[in-house]
């Protein structure tokens, strides 16, 4: 099994333990990561750059597709905000192939072409499609029993579905529940798992965003949770870093550790936590680790 | 087929008034809808249940609850494709969002005063046409997904900023403004869009996409409040933290391939809005304790240069 390793910018900026912890994991779970065929691909513009134009960002993207194409290997992702906006500039591209030509005008140059038969998958697809749930049980070597798992997937690896292929994989909407599961987990249902944790909100409207994060860890707290996981940086940027100021904004403790998704199959595959940098969250994950009697 | 509905119930009259999840079981076909099973339930079951229906063809909008937490019309979402397979009921709540009148009733009215806050209607200028105002079909061809919405509510019903923030005006009102500016009979943008690029308006949506998720009719809120995002900067209305934002965004994308996460927050508040930098201080001590504060020095991708060529190319395309 191997892929285009498309990182993003948010783990290899203000989240490097995702990007530390992905790489570990997937050398144990025998998921090979070629990222040097990306190199040189640019931003997916996150769905900011496509407020502006559509276009541009569907340039930039099938820019990456086509490096990933050329490179023969499948594409994936570490990001749902890349996955989503990857998938939604995919749709417009695959489903169009005159728009796609036009497209691959500006791409030419470059000596690329896009022939649209790209499928960016998240690494959370990966484990659950392509490695299988009962590989990844087969590696493990600590089973994480008891601990009480709230999943939040946030937006853009749910929505729009179509163009995320849930209405074909049905699945990828229990997909992470099935990873906590698999770990030895329990899974913390709460109401907000697919909603917005309030990234895209903050630096618009602050007091919103953070509305949003406390009443999601609440809620997860709430039926029992002692951590989130999410495939998310962006979910966890806000859910994490301004968690104590959400706390503070309702003059309550809410004291809930958000971790990557990696970093939970990791510790399940016996990967140190500080090798993951889980002593390096604003929200300390000691005493869940400690509960899992394994030190930081 | 037995179908088992759980319908969240709320009397206001009753004795004692708390919303709770009443039972039914049913027996439907193959095709029925959840509508159909509401009303067997009423006429069949239980007299007291309250709903709102009319048209049962999905075009009178009366009908827009929550169906397993998803809010949808009652009369186009087939019974099969919401039966939970391990035999749990369907469950039924009223529209989110919304204050609660009784059972599936919710009030209306926050709904239509945010609509007629944009004013939904034409403002032509100049001087009256002999006969109609006319309009070339092409430039009203990007209205007719807009111009099909039925006010059913579902898209405010499950919006994540009115469920943390009432004043938003929401995706419906949002959609609604569009179907305006975006006319070609209509001479208000400008005062349209100084009022939408305020506060409650095009700048507070997060972009989670459940309006567009859920509209029963391919309205496409947020795509209609990202348009009017685009139409706001392009008039010139660059002063907002949003709009900076945008700008900040881009501008780093294009010089550096990628997202320069440090100056983004400076330069979206501003770096002369004394308090709102003084509010980051806080996260970024946190932030370099951990070791997750981004790169100080941002650098370039390989080929940044590449990249620039690529928005040089196509920023002026349309």
């Amino acid at each position: 099994m191997k892929y285009a390793f498309y990182p993003g910018c948010v783990s290899r900026g203000a989240c490097p333990e995702l990007y530390t912890a992905t790489l570990k994991v997937c050398e144990i779970l025998g998921i090979e990561l070629d990222e040097s065929v990306l190199e040189g691909a640019s931003c997916t513009g996150a769905g900011v750059l496509q407020e502006k134009n559509e276009r541009l960002g569907d340039t930039l993207n099938a820019r990456t597709f086509a490096m990933a194409e050329k490179s023969g290997l499948p594409l994936m992702t570490i990001c749902s905000t890349c996955q989503g906006v990857m998938a939604q500039a995919n749709e417009r591209l695959t489903a169009d192939p005159d728009y796609r030509e036009s497209i691959n005008q500006d791409l030419r140059e470059e000596g690329l072409e896009y022939k649209g038969t790209i499928d960016p998958k998240h690494l959370l697809w990966v484990i659950v499609e392509d490695l299988g749930i009962d590989v990844l049980k087969s590696k493990i070597v600590r089973t994480l029993d008891g601990l009480k798992l709230a999943p939040f997937y946030g937006c853009y690896i749910v929505r729009p579905s179509k163009a995320l292929g849930l209405i074909d994989n049905p699945n990828r909407k229990q997909a992470l529940e099935e990873v906590i599961e698999a770990v030895g987990g329990v899974v913390a249902d709460f109401p907000g798992k697919t909603l917005c944790c309030g990234f895209p909100l903050l630096t618009i409207n602050p007091e919103n965003s953070l509305k949003m994060v406390s009443r999601h860890t609440l809620d997860a707290k709430e039926s029992g949770a002692d951590a989130m996981v999410t495939p998310c940086p962006l979910c966890h940027l806000n859910l994490d870093g301004y968690q104590p100021k959400a706390a503070s904004s309702i003059k309550q403790d809410i004291d809930l550790p958000i971790i990557h998704l990696p970093q939970l199959v990791g510790l399940a595959l016996g990967i140190k936590p500080e090798e993951m940098r889980l002593n390096k969250h604003i929200v300390s994950t000691k005493k869940l680790l400690s509960e899992l009697a394994v030190t930081p | 087929m037995e179908v088992k509905f759980s319908i969240r119930r709320y009397d206001p009259e009753s004795s004692n008034a708390v919303s709770h999840f009443q039972e039914y079981q049913l027996d439907l076909n193959d095709s029925s809808t959840v509508l159909d099973g509401l009303i067997e339930i009423r006429e069949e079951i239980d007299g007291t249940l309250s709903l709102r229906c009319s048209c049962r063809s999905a075009i009178c909008g009366s009908c827009a609850m929550r169906i397993n937490g998803q809010a949808g019309l009652a009369c186009n979402t087939k019974v099969i494709d919401v039966l939970p397979k391990d035999g749990s009921p369907i469950i039924v709540e009223p529209a989110g969002n919304l204050p609660l009148i009784k059972d599936l009733i919710v009030d209306f009215a926050p709904f239509w005063s945010k609509v007629n806050a944009v004013d939904p209607w034409l403002k032509p200028e100049g001087e009256e046409p002999e006969e109609e105002y006319l309009a070339p079909n092409e430039d009203m061809l990007h209205l007719a997904g807009v111009m099909s919405c039925i006010m059913c509510g579902a898209c405010v019903s499950d919006c994540t900023v009115l469920a943390v923030d009432e004043n938003f005006l929401g995706p419906a009102a949002l959609a609604k403004a569009y179907r305006f500016v975006g006319d070609p009979r209509d001479d208000d943008d400008d005062n349209r869009l100084k009022m939408l690029n305020g506060n409650n308006g095009i700048w507070d949506c997060t972009r989670c996409m459940q309006c567009v998720e859920v509209c029963p009719k391919g309205v496409d809120p947020m795509g209609r409040i990202m348009a009017l995002r685009d139409k706001a900067m392009t008039a010139g209305y660059n002063n907002t933290n949003g709009a900076r934002h945008a700008k900040a965004f881009s501008d780093s994308v294009k010089h550096s391939g990628w997202l320069d996460e440090l100056q983004l927050p400076i330069k979206s508040f501003g770096i002369f809005n004394i308090k709102a930098m003084i509010g980051l201080i806080p996260l970024g001590i946190r932030a370099q304790l951990n070791g997750k504060r981004p790169p100080i020095f941002h650098k370039s991708i390989p080929g940044a240069d590449k990249v620039r060529k690529i928005f040089d190319k196509v920023e002026n395309k349309i």
